[in-house]
């Protein structure tokens, strides 16, 4: 790779966590991305707010349970992360509800955030 | 301008694979140049050499394997594709399986990342 200032890269997760697997390959992307050190900031939109949804049971589903894995972002100092106020509050949601801290935001700033983005990953 | 395209569908069920070739091909066409095309989630199925479609119908792994030939860096993810049962054995020539810092390699080096098939 050439050396260059850092890449600003968004993840956009707008899944809900078990009804496909973008969630959780976003997240894997993430966690790989995250060992490069580039500037790394992830927003959580649409149903993708309840993959931080804390006490997850994912037994009756037989699938496997990786929301406790994002706790792992901060080990990769990535902690510009995001989640759209109105996609929360649709779903009855609120910060406290999520298993990492996150920066609730109003869908204009996410606007804003996505363009000082180098790249952007829909998930 | 140098593009990075990034697949997340797999061929024939939705448009993002025909999409992205198309894209591709208009944007070679016009004189831009792709930096790389990575093939992640269920897009990695585009590789797959054992697809047989019917012979009036486009073969969709053959195509990109062209395209492969032309010096086209084509990359499959690897973590993907094992869960998918996607290996060298099965992949078309001119394409290889790597990690996902490729996908970021392209992405970092490419003016424009154009992605396909998300959701």
């Amino acid at each position: 790779m050439t050396e260059k200032e850092k890449t600003k890269i968004m993840f956009i997760m707008r899944k809900s966590p078990h009804g496909s697997i973008l969630a959780y390959e976003g997240l894997e992307a993430i966690l790989i991305m995250g060992a490069f050190e580039q500037e790394i900031s992830v927003v959580f939109i649409d149903d993708g707010v309840f993959v931080l949804k804390k006490e997850q049971d994912t037994k009756p589903l037989g699938v496997k349970e990786f929301s406790r894995t994002f706790r792992t972002l901060e080990d990769y100092d990535i902690t510009n992360i995001y989640a759209d106020r109105e996609s929360l509050e649709q779903r009855g949601l609120s910060a406290d509800d999520l298993i990492i801290p996150v920066k609730v935001v109003e869908a204009g700033e996410i606007t804003k955030i996505m363009d000082e983005q180098d790249v952007l990953f829909p998930f | 301008m140098k593009f990075g395209i990034l697949i997340q569908d797999g061929p024939y069920n939705h448009e993002a694979a025909d999409s992205a070739y198309n894209f591709i091909t208009a944007a070679l066409e016009r004189g831009h140049s792709i930096q790389g095309i990575f093939f992640y989630n269920d897009g990695v199925h585009n590789v797959n050499k054992l697809m047989d479609p019917p012979q009036d119908d486009r073969h969709i792994s053959k195509r990109w394997s062209e395209l492969g030939a032309k010096g086209i860096d084509i990359v499959v993810c690897i973590a993907a594709a094992k869960r998918r049962g996607i290996n060298k054995d099965v992949i078309v020539p001119n394409v290889r399986i790597s990690g996902l810092g490729q996908l970021l390699e392209i992405a970092v080096e490419s003016d424009r990342l154009i992605t396909f098939g998300a959701g």
